[in-house]
């Protein structure tokens, strides 16, 4: 009987460490900033308002996302819900919460405008919400330029303009690098777009990189070489690995650094006040003044076992009040109609830069360029990404000739094209 | 009652549960030996080893093979479709054999190239410093357990751990910088210096797994008769000729086990490459092993197939080496039977 009793828990146990719960939904989470804590605190607030639901907030590295999820949802599992970026391409995972939320109607009116962004071509569903509309744009030490005696280039000031006026504070303040830009597709997409470039060909899949393509990534290239940019950020890792260069900034090793709004928070809590920055908006080129739109969302995982939990979940997060309280908390630009529409969003920071450079990112969001806003629901957006970070990677370590390495970005885009079968 | 006698009761309690359990397990023994007969006893105890084996390395390779006849995106070969050895082609389809970038996978290319400096100079360099470690930890120094733990500690640390470390210590704002920077030498990029990240690797490796090889070469070492080396002395023999006439040939065993061991890790190294450098800069630190993972797993728009076509190609490359090792012990063997 007593062996009986033994085998019949440890079968209990096993089943337990293995199967999903009635109940249980788990998140996958990533944090640039502070929104890992929001989340936390009000993963807490939930579960104390719906006691029958157990949600686990499992906070991972972007890498994970990134590498990983991709290949647990490929293989059919994964979380019940994640934050993920490369939202259209992993759409076929999402599941469809049309059906299970409260009130289709509210999401459609609310989060309509990115929903295209998260779902299959051609779908009407409804996989999740942008937890932050972001756009990509410069940051300034404006101390070290200060202290260099060069004023700030203006809000029309070119990329030319900025490496030149960098590298005279990088030059008198003995920085190791005057600029410095993330080893990112989506980041180098933006300075891209403003040179006049177009990803997307007549048929909707990618195009040759054009001449406004060539023209940014060869005077880039130049700007490396000459030590304007950062070398490190892009050879200090290889292939499409992403790699950020705010630790650089927030370390007073940077005259310029072109990232994101995603990062306010970051650089309020870690810059503090070691010096004064702002932010600048995205630099012009000679189409457009232009960043890239973009953001993480929400979605539910259609693999779950839980989709009725699941959806109480997702409708609790996407309410008014609560997307509102989550953006003043993690100084995201929030990517709710409502929320947007009323605005008086109270920020929650004293921080003058902060909030100079929130405001900064809501007046540059009104000049994105019309490629730039299709870009994150293109189903090639990362695919071309991927390539010409890869390519270029290997231009500034010295293995491939810049011609080469355009001729090699189309090449492998066409390849991954061909390997897709679509 | 005697001390001896009583212990050897206390064992015969302890053991009656195990005599039990043998006389039972001997019941269905009995019966397979009186059907299949003494001969196909050995096949009786040989299948769970061969039915783990047949699972879990003999079917995964079947898989991965029919993978690399395969194409598209999709992991499930229900979803793939037949292309034969179009992956393979692939590998192979290169205007110069001698330059990787006229290749259509150049990062194969590359890796193999990479892969291939890297495990003669690992593996020779690796094995020289062990052997001198091990010699000399085998004298009779101070402290001398000491100095065997901390040769030995790098083994223990995870893979992940001893990239992040080495990462901490080179990168530009790294340890190794502050302390040049206090004897006012400029700061150095290492991790982006094509040529300094390749030999990093080759360090930072040797510093994680020499720990192994030179406990192994240690024991062997120890197992050599000291009579041998009193005798050489008596007569005044060179110590160099010592170790090669004496030292050398008996450790030999212990060295092919080394050499094997290394060879192996040398071509599958991954984990800590991956955590260091990435593989940057550019493909100059990319190995065997990541071009795989990040084809099979990590990049957008991944090819399993062309993985899988990738890993076939590096199994048999290690199925040869490991052939040549085994080639080179036997005729040892039979030269010293001689």
């Amino acid at each position: 009987m007593k062996t009986k009793s033994l085998l019949a828990g440890a079968a209990l146990a096993l089943l337990m460490s293995t199967a999903a719960h009635a109940g249980d939904v788990r998140i996958m989470w990533y944090s640039d900033g502070v929104e890992g804590d929001v989340m936390k605190d009000l993963v807490g607030r939930f579960m104390k308002e719906n006691p029958g639901i157990n949600v686990i907030l499992d906070n991972v590295a972007y890498s994970v996302i990134k590498d990983q999820l991709p290949v647990q949802l490929e293989a059919g599992n994964g979380p019940d819900i994640a934050r993920v970026t490369a939202i259209k391409d992993l759409s076929r995972h999402w599941l469809d919460l049309r059906p299970l939320v409260k009130d289709a109607k509210y999401w459609d009116d609310n989060f309509g405008a990115q929903a295209d962004w998260m779902r299959p071509d051609g779908s009407k569903q409804i996989s999740g919400f942008m937890t932050q509309i972001t756009l990509t744009g410069g940051y300034a030490n404006k101390t070290l330029f200060d202290q260099a005696g060069v004023p700030l280039p203006g809000p029309k000031a070119t990329w030319e303009e900025w490496a030149a006026a960098s590298k005279k504070v990088k030059d008198s303040q003995k920085l190791p690098f005057a600029m410095a830009i993330d080893r990112s597709g989506h980041r180098l997409t933006a300075p891209l777009l403003s040179y006049g470039a177009n990803y997307v060909g007549k048929d909707g899949k990618p195009a040759p990189l054009d001449k406004g393509a060539k023209d940014f990534l060869t005077k880039f290239v130049g700007w490396v070489g000459e030590g304007s940019f950062a070398k490190d950020v892009w050879v200090s890792a290889a292939g499409s690995t992403y790699r950020a260069a705010a630790e650089d900034f927030i370390n007073g090793q940077l005259a310029f650094y072109y990232s994101g709004s995603w990062q306010v928070a970051n650089l309020t809590t870690k810059i503090g006040n070691s010096f004064d920055w702002v932010a600048t908006g995205s630099p012009c080129g000679p189409a457009a003044c232009t960043g890239m739109p973009g953001g993480a969302a929400l979605v539910a995982v259609k693999y779950t076992k839980n989709p009725k939990d699941v959806a109480a979940v997702m409708d609790w997060f996407a309410q008014e009040k609560v997307v509102k309280e989550f953006s003043e908390r993690t100084l995201f630009l929030p990517g709710h109609k409502g929320v947007v529409d009323k605005g008086g969003l109270d920020f929650k920071t004293d921080n003058a830069f902060a909030k100079a450079a929130l405001t900064k990112y809501v007046e540059a969001s009104k000049t994105t360029a019309d490629t730039a806003l299709k870009l994150p629901g293109w189903r090639w957006s990362d695919t071309v990404y991927a390539a010409i970070v890869t390519r270029v990677g290997q231009t500034l370590a010295g293995e491939l000739k810049l011609d080469d390495a355009f001729t090699r970005i189309d090449a492998d885009i066409a390849q991954k094209v061909k390997d897709s079968g679509l | 009652m005697s001390t001896t006698s009583l212990t050897d009761r206390l064992g015969s309690l302890l053991m009656a549960p195990v005599h039990l359990l043998m006389r039972i397990i001997d019941i269905p023994l009995r019966a397979v030996q009186k059907a299949a007969g003494i001969g196909g006893m050995a096949a009786v105890f040989l299948a769970p080893n061969m039915l783990i084996f047949g699972i879990f390395v003999l079917l995964p390779l079947v898989i991965n093979f029919v993978y690399s006849m395969t194409g598209g995106t999709a992991f499930f070969l229900s979803e793939r479709n037949f292309v034969g050895a179009e992956q393979y082609q692939r590998l192979f389809t290169c205007t110069n054999y001698l330059d990787p970038m006229s290749c259509q996978e150049d990062a194969f290319w590359a890796a193999v190239g990479n892969t291939f400096w890297f495990v003669i100079l690992q593996v020779a360099l690796m094995i020289g410093l062990s052997l001198i470690t091990a010699l000399i930890l085998n004298r009779d120094l101070a402290a001398r357990s000491f100095w065997r733990a901390v040769f030995f500690f790098p083994v223990l640390l995870s893979p992940v751990v001893v990239g992040l470390i080495w990462k901490w210590i080179l990168q530009r704002q790294g340890l190794l910088n502050f302390g040049l920077y206090q004897f006012g030498i400029e700061p150095y990029t290492w991790l982006t210096d094509r040529n300094w990240t390749f030999i990093a690797t080759i360090g930072v490796s040797i510093w994680a797994h020499m720990g192994l090889y030179t406990l192994i070469l240690l024991a062997g070492l120890q197992a050599i008769p000291k009579d041998l080396y009193e005798a050489a002395e008596m007569d005044g023999t060179k110590p160099a000729r010592v170790f090669r006439r004496i030292t050398l040939p008996l450790l030999a065993p212990n060295l092919l086990v080394v050499v094997v061991l290394a060879l192996i890790k040398a071509v599958q190294i991954f984990d800590e490459v991956y955590v260091l450098t990435g593989g940057g800069p550019g493909t100059s630190t990319l190995y065997l092993t990541q071009y795989i993972y990040e084809t099979g797993f990590a990049s957008t728009l991944r090819n399993p197939g062309l993985a899988a076509a990738a890993s076939i190609l590096m199994g048999l490359v290690l199925v040869v080496l490991t052939l040549i090792q085994l080639g080179i012990g036997q005729r040892g063997e039979k030269k010293g039977k001689r």
